[in-house]
């Protein structure tokens, strides 16, 4: 007879246990983030080592359920008072870190500067403050440039990363690169060219003339510097965007998708699971949240639901007298018929986009409906159980 | 109701990520179309959803008319880009020269900001110009949106003279009048979406001037029974009732309770995040749209939606 094949890896257990790097992905509201600290947190309770979820979403409520005040870009460690408090026995050591756009921009700057006046003239161009306090495509390259120094540290067995709310979900992946062929652009070169000569005057060039109308001349002065300064940094920025960019590609790196079954999310999750495989990166697995228990398809039960709507009053004047006035338990018969058809609906359709959506991955894992919020180390374990196997 | 939303010119609405964002934006732009109002609806992160919501085909940057007066465009900010160097600067010329073009796609790229103006620009113009009676714009979710609103301002401090400057000082005047320009925020009556409106609602009022026009609480689940239904229902379930229960009706009725307990269960737990997002909406008006059981999504169930949205509007 002949051997059935097994995959060699079918649970997320399976999975991060052969993983240095896990990056969740999806579109908002999913539950991205929490299903990262759940995968931190089993991961520390069955793999052991030392485990650091990295957070880019400022929630507190999470640093909260991790037992923790709040954390910030530093590295924290999740006290074990939290892991008893949920009863959990941690074989190895849980970190958190939360990404803080700003401070990282400045730490990349302080490294690649060629000297301390570049430094400080950069931090202090209003150019640069803005785009890095202020504006959000940012988040994205610091994201994964902050990723990779951590996992450079070589301090962690596991890092489990959550990423930017992206408008599109694969921009973090392209932003690497996009950085380095920024840095690398023949038309920044052309437009800073007239800058770095001596003998420079806007007023010779109509291109600048036109610019200098358009933009005003101080704020036409603050790009240039800012480009100029950013010129000096090129080869340390374009060889790091380039490592960042393998670091990606790497077996040892893995991508989990998280999804809701609801409309939107599956067709943002099925665009990223095709934009993993055109770029080559490792889909491992694809966590399905929140979503309706399975009793809500089984057939048998439809036919209960039909019936307390149709016979509610004949069925209500079966019932012991203890349970409440005949024409009072009818309607609630009823209410419950009809609530559980309504919820079938969705059932069904969440299990068809389902099964769209499994075929892909290695692992497909499904978290239920959690009737309450996840608000400790408990819930999270809660959670993290019910996908983890 | 006391929400003038549709009387404005210009509304932004956003959200956390998957509460409905595009679907009530389609919603309020079905709804003001019906009202007789020539209407556009611009879809900003152009995910094509608005097509879909309006089961039509994909929308480009040249608005199009997919129901009456419904008008139906997504942003690209290259176009608006060409079209604000051609129509604001008057420089049609030098805007089909390559270089300038590419670079100030560059540069727009490079410093985010002028991305973010030139989005928030486009939209003021279509008011400003009057082409519409109401924008209804599909914004960013409610991290980034702070960013759009207050780009405006953050040129306008950055630059601080030249054409750049003119051209912010008119759209600031459009975003910052409340009879012209307000923010929807939509929230579900779950715990992160009430925690970021609330957020946002302080961001909005300490970083932009911004009128904060109302919140949407989007798919509130139906309240299957009032107190005294629910000790019945409980009763219900005590093992005498339910193998009367069981006798009585074919098939299996044990799941069918335990659905109901999961919906009191889940009603009575956002009952607790809506009582928050009340308490802390400071005074916003909030306008209530039911969770829709629906098989798909469509045209159908956006105009479901628009009616929910309109009886709480008093339309």
């Amino acid at each position: 007879m002949p051997r059935r094949t097994e995959k060699a890896v079918s649970t997320l257990e399976q999975l991060l246990a052969a993983k240095e790097i896990a990056v969740t992905a999806g579109s908002g509201g999913v539950g991205k983030t929490t299903v990262a600290a759940a995968l931190g947190v089993l991961a520390t309770v069955n793999l052991g080592g030392k485990v650091l979820v990295l957070t880019v979403d400022p929630a507190r409520r999470l640093a909260n359920a991790m037992g923790l005040e709040a954390f910030g870009n530093v590295e924290v460690r999740v006290p074990d008072a939290a892991f008893d408090q949920a009863g959990a026995e941690p074989r190895g050591e849980l970190w958190a870190a939360m990404l803080d756009t700003k401070a990282s921009w400045d730490d990349l700057v302080r490294r690649h500067a060629p000297d301390a006046a570049t430094r400080d003239r950069i931090l202090e161009n209003p150019l640069y403050r803005n785009i890095t306090g202020k504006f959000v495509q940012s988040h994205d390259y610091i994201a994964m440039e902050r990723l990779y120094e951590l996992h450079h540290t070589g301090e962690y067995d596991l890092i489990v990363v959550d990423t930017p709310p992206t408008r599109n979900a694969i921009d973090f992946l392209e932003a690497p690169e996009r950085m380095a062929d920024f840095f690398s652009s023949r038309l920044l070169r052309w437009l800073l060219a007239p800058y770095q000569s001596r003998f420079f005057n806007v007023a010779s060039k109509p291109f600048y003339q036109v610019a200098d109308r358009i933009l005003g001349s101080q704020f036409l002065e603050d790009i240039a510097e800012f480009f100029m300064l950013f010129q000096t940094m090129h080869e340390g920025f374009v060889q790091r965007a380039r490592e960042v960019t393998r670091l990606l590609e790497d077996r040892r790196t893995t991508f989990v998708v998280v999804s809701t079954l609801e409309p939107a999310p599956v067709r943002e999750a099925e665009f990223f699971i095709d934009a993993l495989s055109d770029r080559r990166f490792h889909l491992g697995g694809l966590v399905l949240n929140k979503v309706l228990p399975g009793y809500f398809r089984r057939s048998d039960a439809t036919g209960a639901a039909k019936q307390l709507c149709a016979e509610a009053e004949v069925i209500a004047a079966k019932l012991p007298a203890a349970v409440g006035e005949p024409a009072d338990i009818a309607r609630v018969l009823r209410e419950v018929g009809e609530s559980f058809l309504n919820f079938q609906v969705v059932a069904k359709r969440e299990a068809e986009q389902r099964a769209e959506l499994a075929a892909a991955p290695d692992v497909v894992a499904t978290a239920p409906y959690f009737e309450t919020d996840i608000f400790d180390l408990g819930g999270l374990c809660r959670l993290g159980e019910a996908i983890w196997r | 109701m006391e929400v003038d939303l549709l009387d404005r010119k210009l509304v932004f609405v956003t959200g956390k990520g998957g509460v409905g964002k595009t679907t009530i934006t389609a919603a309020i732009g079905i709804l003001a179309s019906q009202q007789g109002k020539r209407t556009l609806i611009c879809e900003v992160d152009a995910k094509g959803d608005v097509a879909g919501l309006l089961e039509t085909r994909p929308t480009g940057f040249e608005p199009r008319e997919v129901q009456p007066r419904l008008f139906a465009m997504s942003m690209d900010t290259e176009a608006s880009l060409r079209e604000y160097l051609q129509l604001q600067l008057r420089l049609p010329l030098v805007a089909r020269l390559g270089p300038l073009a590419r670079t100030f796609d560059f540069v727009a790229n490079a410093a985010p900001g002028v991305k973010e103006i030139l989005i928030v620009g486009k939209l003021a113009y279509e008011v400003r110009e009057r082409h519409y009676d109401l924008v209804v714009v599909d914004a960013p979710a409610t991290g980034h949106v702070v960013g759009q609103l207050a780009a405006p301002q953050a040129i306008n401090d950055l630059v601080r003279v030249g054409l750049i400057r003119n051209q912010t000082d008119w759209m600031l005047e459009i975003l910052e009048d409340a009879a012209t320009t307000g923010v929807v925020i939509v929230a579900a009556p779950e715990e992160m979406p009430v925690t970021e409106t609330l957020e946002l609602v302080g961001r909005l009022r300490t970083e932009t001037r911004v009128d904060l026009a109302g919140i949407v609480v989007n798919r509130v689940l139906p309240e299957l029974f009032g107190r005294r239904e629910e000790e019945l229902f409980e009763r219900l379930r005590e093992p005498d009732a339910l193998a009367t229960l069981d006798d009585a009706v074919p098939g299996a009725v044990e799941p069918v309770l335990e659905g109901a307990r999961l919906a009191v269960t889940l009603r009575r737990t956002r009952a607790g995040h809506l009582t928050r997002l009340r308490e802390g909406a400071d005074g916003v008006p909030l306008l209530y749209v039911p969770y829709l059981f629906a098989r798909t999504q469509g045209l159908r169930t956006t105009r479901q939606i628009a009616e929910a949205l309109g009886a709480e509007l008093g339309l």
